[in-house]
């Protein structure tokens, strides 16, 4: 029984010990990352302060679209998002965190939007008298 | 006795079979995928506020809009700062995977400094949208404005705290396999926030700007 337990210790720090050399990104990836991230960040910054676009709904999109690349840009050089580690459970769950949350932000807008419109309309007196 | 004999036969001739009925540790150690799921989990907190702030994000109670009270300035120099902290705390990694204790440490620090200025800018922000009288309490959009925006400030204050409890810890017990899964988890957590914030400035404040 001790012996196994000490055989399973040992097993623990080779790895431990494996853990440790393993290479999480290069100087380069982090560069990379760090260039596509900035440039990401200030386009869109410079289209909402220059009102690059005439139409705002179009501006919304395209930051909405910038914001999206910008993430998956953090996930794979800053976090090391891969199809490969862990066995590809963290891509599982990150996957499976993006359905929720995508059911969770379009299904409230979506349900509050039409409890909205359906909403008595109120006289600007009447809701001054909200409690 | 017929019975015995049966098993005996059955025992000589069928090959022994295994089955693993014990769970086995990760083969990477499940420290970086419980991390993960936690990560992924906190991530959740954050679309329900995200969400809440959509709905409520035109309920100005006849008070401020986004574009009376949003300073875009001000929110880029701070996107720039956590961006730039995402950067030094993965020079700081580099390092030690270097061995090289001198330059972890100031990498750590940079790195947790433009963590305390990006939430020194947040709290000058707030207080000073609290003083103009666009408080919290003001109206709905500002209610969930602060709850969406000071969650992602806590969460970078309470990743200052671990920064600084694990630049004392690193000196004190060196390179050891516990410190570097430490700090692994800790980058991932303030690699996040950062994937965090860019849902923030361009939901919240770009988006606010723009449609309001």
């Amino acid at each position: 029984m001790s012996a196994h337990a000490e055989s399973e210790h040992a097993v623990a720090h080779q790895h431990a010990a494996d853990e440790v050399t393993t290479h999480h990104g290069s100087f380069k990836d982090y560069l990379t990352g760090f260039a596509l991230a900035v440039a990401l960040t200030a386009i869109p910054f410079w289209i909402v302060m220059d009102n690059a676009f005439r139409v705002p709904a179009t501006a919304v999109v395209v930051i909405l679209i910038f914001a999206f690349v910008q993430i998956v840009v953090h996930m794979v050089y800053f976090l090391h998002m891969n199809s490969k580690s862990e066995g590809g459970w963290t891509l599982m769950a990150l996957l499976f965190t993006g359905v929720m949350l995508i059911i969770m932000l379009s299904g409230s807008l979506w349900v509050m939007q039409h409890l909205d419109s359906n909403m008595m309309p109120m006289s600007p007196a009447q809701m001054r008298n909200m409690p | 006795m017929v019975a015995n004999a049966g098993t005996a036969v059955l025992e000589a001739e069928a090959p022994p079979v295994f089955y693993e009925l014990e769970e086995h540790g990760h083969a990477e150690g499940a420290t970086m995928l419980g991390f993960w799921l936690y990560l992924m989990s906190d991530s959740l907190i954050f679309a329900v506020l995200f969400a809440t702030f959509g709905v409520l994000r035109f309920r100005y109670a006849a008070g401020p809009s986004p574009a009376d009270v949003f300073e875009l300035p001000l929110i880029a120099l701070n996107t720039a700062i956590l961006l730039c902290s995402s950067i030094t705390y993965g020079l700081a990694m580099l390092e030690v995977e270097r061995r090289r204790m001198g330059l972890t440490l100031f990498w750590l620090g940079v790195t947790g400094l433009l963590g305390l200025s990006f939430v020194a800018i947040e709290v000058h922000e707030f207080l000073g949208l609290a003083a103009e009288g666009a408080g919290p309490q003001r109206s709905a959009f500002l209610s969930a404005f602060f709850t969406l925006v000071s969650t992602h400030g806590i969460h970078v204050t309470a990743g200052i705290i671990w920064l600084v409890t694990l630049m004392f810890q690193l000196p004190l017990h060196g390179f050891i396999p516990e410190n570097h899964r430490r700090l692994m988890c800790l980058g991932m957590f303030w690699h996040f926030l950062d994937v965090v914030w860019v849902g923030v400035f361009t939901f919240v404040y770009l988006m606010g700007v723009l449609l309001s």
